[in-house]
């Protein structure tokens, strides 16, 4: 089965379309949501909405910090993204709020694991940054692929059966056999704001079958979401870090 | 994970097995069949069992995510892998013959046949490169030949692809490979930089011509990290007949310091392919290794560049290509040779590691039987070789990096192409006649060459005149014509 699997979408409503229009053509089966639908972008209704959909016709969701925000205060979060958190809430139905807040923390099906941050602790929300934070996610999971986000910049580690960890920094759209002799994470990329310096958005697509995943990048109408972003009053500088991918 | 071993008879997925042809440290290889597939296959297992060496197991991934990327004659094609989660193999072709290691015996070769060989080589590695692949472990034993002569390159269980994890950057914490062909840099865990490769075929090239191998068959760190600072002897102290091109060569390919090697294999392959061409430099003629003082700043003062950015191997081969620029040299070409200039000038500004091959095609003809001398007793062939060196002064390129060609032909395109092809330019150069009447009877050079190229081609004409666009303009209007 193709899985894509989505992260970070952030109510940017213009990548998400894309991303999941060039999902579907590139023979999706499943859609995996790895978190944060919202905060940051100004399309926080039709994202949960669209999520919502996926999760009714046989996708998968898990909750990110954002999401959890929504009903709980977060303290980790600095003073101008609790305000956006809070314009947010604002936006939307009860249902949906309701939809956020019952979403688990991680979720496992076969061999491989979905969490928002990463396996040691979901809910503490660390980055997965280097190869030492892959590897505490690694060793406490017994999956042999665990997906992951909330960092914003696609990466692939892998563990070998002595424990040795590789990191890498995926090329796009060149698919990566996924051994079987060893475990492996992977961070996707964030679909509504990248932060690796290529302001395409991010999604990644694995084959059950294969074992091959692949990260895409995909071309969206950047000006459109900066401008929905600056047209509902959010601060500016959201907008424009969407055209630098920082 | 399967630890059974296999035998004769078993089917794996779809792949019948016949005999064990081989059974080495790391892995045994099987011949295999398959109803679909009416080649000879080869099914190479790595040893996983209990107290192996864990190395097998990393570098055989390695091999299985990498072979069924590649492509082409220099490497064998790769029909099937299986995963270590059933039963860990790749399936690949046989090649037959033996590996260059059978030819130690016969060292030294005569310099004509090791530089045919070590051409070769260079180019089934300039072909690798390509693909983003450094094979990390060119040694004797490493290398084959197709029966029409291409080299092909086998075990990628320490290669490197750019664009794939590297599982064995930390595995081992001593550099893993064939310590006497080691490149300087992999001792300090360079991996991503192809001109490691170029040092290995350095020492290849060193030890066929020279009987000795350059660094010595030390295997322990201490002795291999001597390389870092000390260069080898010259061959030319070894053996006085030694051409003084094929030392500058193996030096240059030997240099400690990636960036003062050839940018790239094809550039190595083309030296190779043109030795009365190679700009000799100091090097050519040495008869001592460096002085002490210069080891003991290489030595002590940490020469070799340790911290790099990550590289980008296409990046680097896209630096470095070789143009072909492809001038007449007749009367009447003035404009157009000066725009050739103008527009090679650029493409050199943005490479800096590019090298230029000046071509002209002295036409034959069809009937008359050609004399090497023109009417006035001059040689032409010599008279044309003047002619480009003049042309590309102006360029004040480093002589390195320029060669001049005439090539002898009844069909200018089908020499320029194939000098292309046999060369591996990367880009041609090629003016467009201006001259109506000579393209309608003859035929357009460029037009062909443009057609035809594996290559990218640039098609240069001289500025265009006033005249021109008041002749082309229907209504006379030379201003609405330009607009």
């Amino acid at each position: 089965m193709r899985l894509a699997v989505f992260t970070d979408i952030h109510a940017n409503r213009q990548a998400f379309e894309a991303c999941l229009d060039h999902a579907r053509a590139r023979g999706a089966e499943r859609m995996i949501c790895l978190g944060d639908y919202v905060g940051y972008g100004a399309d926080p209704e039709w994202t949960v909405e669209t999520v919502m959909g996926l999760v009714e016709s046989g996708g998968l969701a898990v909750r990110g910090n954002h999401d959890s925000a929504i009903g709980t205060p977060s303290e980790s979060m600095n003073a101008e993204g609790q305000a956006v958190i809070e314009w947010t809430r604002g936006r939307l139905s009860a249902a949906q709020r309701r939809f956020l807040a019952e979403l688990p923390f991680v979720e496992q099906e076969e061999d491989r694991l979905y969490v928002h941050s990463e396996a040691s602790n979901p809910n503490r929300w660390r980055y997965v940054q280097n190869a030492t934070d892959a590897a505490r996610s690694i060793i406490s999971t017994e999956a042999r692929v665990s997906f992951c986000g909330h960092i914003h910049r696609p990466a692939l580690y892998s563990m070998s059966s002595t424990a040795k960890i590789t990191s890498f920094i995926p090329t796009a759209d060149v698919p990566v056999q996924l051994s079987g002799s060893r475990q492996w994470l992977a961070v996707v990329g964030s679909v509504g704001q990248p932060r690796d310096g290529n302001p395409a958005a991010a999604f990644a697509m694995f084959d059950t079958e294969t074992r091959e995943i692949s990260y895409c990048r995909v071309p969206y109408d950047i000006e459109a979401a900066a401008m929905r972003i600056r047209e509902n009053g959010l601060p500016h500088w959201l907008a424009d870090r969407l055209s630098v991918g920082r | 994970m399967a630890k059974h071993s296999v035998q004769p008879g078993e089917v794996i997925d779809g792949f019948t097995v016949g005999e064990c042809v081989h059974s080495g440290g790391m892995a045994t290889l099987w011949s295999v069949t398959r109803p679909d597939l009416a080649t000879p296959l080869l099914m190479k297992i790595p040893r996983v069992s209990e107290g192996e060496d864990p190395a097998a197991i990393v570098s055989f991934e390695m091999e299985q995510m990498i072979l069924p990327r590649l492509s082409g004659p220099h490497v064998p094609a790769c029909h099937g892998t299986g995963d270590f989660a059933h039963q860990a193999y790749v399936v690949i072709e046989p090649i037959p013959g033996t590996t260059l290691y059978s030819r130690l015996g016969e060292l030294p070769l005569p310099y004509e046949e090791a530089r045919v060989i070590a051409w070769k080589i260079a180019v089934a590695l300039a072909d690798l490169h390509r693909q983003n692949v450094i094979h990390h472990d060119i040694k004797p034993s490493s290398i084959m030949f197709r029966p029409t002569g291409e080299a092909v390159l086998i075990d990628y269980g320490l290669s490197h692809h750019n664009q794939l994890p590297d599982l064995l950057q930390e595995e081992f914490r001593i550099p893993y490979g064939t310590a006497p062909y080691m490149a300087p840099e992999r001792l300090l865990g360079v991996r991503d930089d192809p001109r490691g490769d170029l040092f290995s075929l350095g020492v290849l090239l060193y030890f066929f011509t020279t009987g000795v191998r350059p660094f010595g068959e030390t295997e322990t760190l201490r002795g291999m990290r001597r390389r870092l600072w000390r260069d080898p002897q010259p061959p030319r102290k070894l053996k006085a007949d030694y051409p003084p091109w094929l030392q500058e060569i193996v030096l240059r390919c030997l240099e400690i310091e990636p960036v003062w090697r050839y940018p790239t294999a094809s550039q190595l392959a083309f030296e190779l392919a043109h030795p009365d061409q190679i700009k000799l430099t100091a090097r050519s003629e040495r008869l001592q290794r460096d002085p002490l003082s210069t080891v003991w700043r290489r030595r002590f003062n940490g020469n070799v560049s340790q911290s790099r950015g990550k590289a980008d191997v296409a990046a680097q081969l896209d630096a470095g290509p070789i143009v072909a620029i492809a001038l007449d040299t007749t009367e009447g070409s003035l404009a157009l040779n000066e725009a050739l200039r103008v527009t090679t000038q650029r493409i050199l500004a943005t490479l800096p590691s590019a090298r230029l091959a000046c071509l002209n095609v002295l036409k034959l003809g069809r009937v008359t039987i050609d004399r090497t001398l023109d009417e006035a007793g001059n040689n032409k062939h010599i008279d044309r070789l003047v002619a480009l060196r003049h042309w590309a002064s102006p360029l004040k390129l480093d002589e390195s990096r320029l060669t001049v060609h005439v090539l002898e032909a009844i069909d200018p395109a089908a020499a320029i192409l194939e000098f292309a092809e046999a060369n591996h330019v990367d880009h041609i150069v090629i003016g467009a006649r201006q001259s109506s009447l000579r393209r309608t009877l003859l035929g357009s050079v460029s037009a062909k060459v443009a057609a035809e190229a594996a290559c990218t081609v640039t098609v240069v004409r001289p500025p265009r005149l006033d005249s021109l666009h008041e002749q082309e303009s229907e209504d006379g209007n030379p201003a609405e014509a330009r607009a």
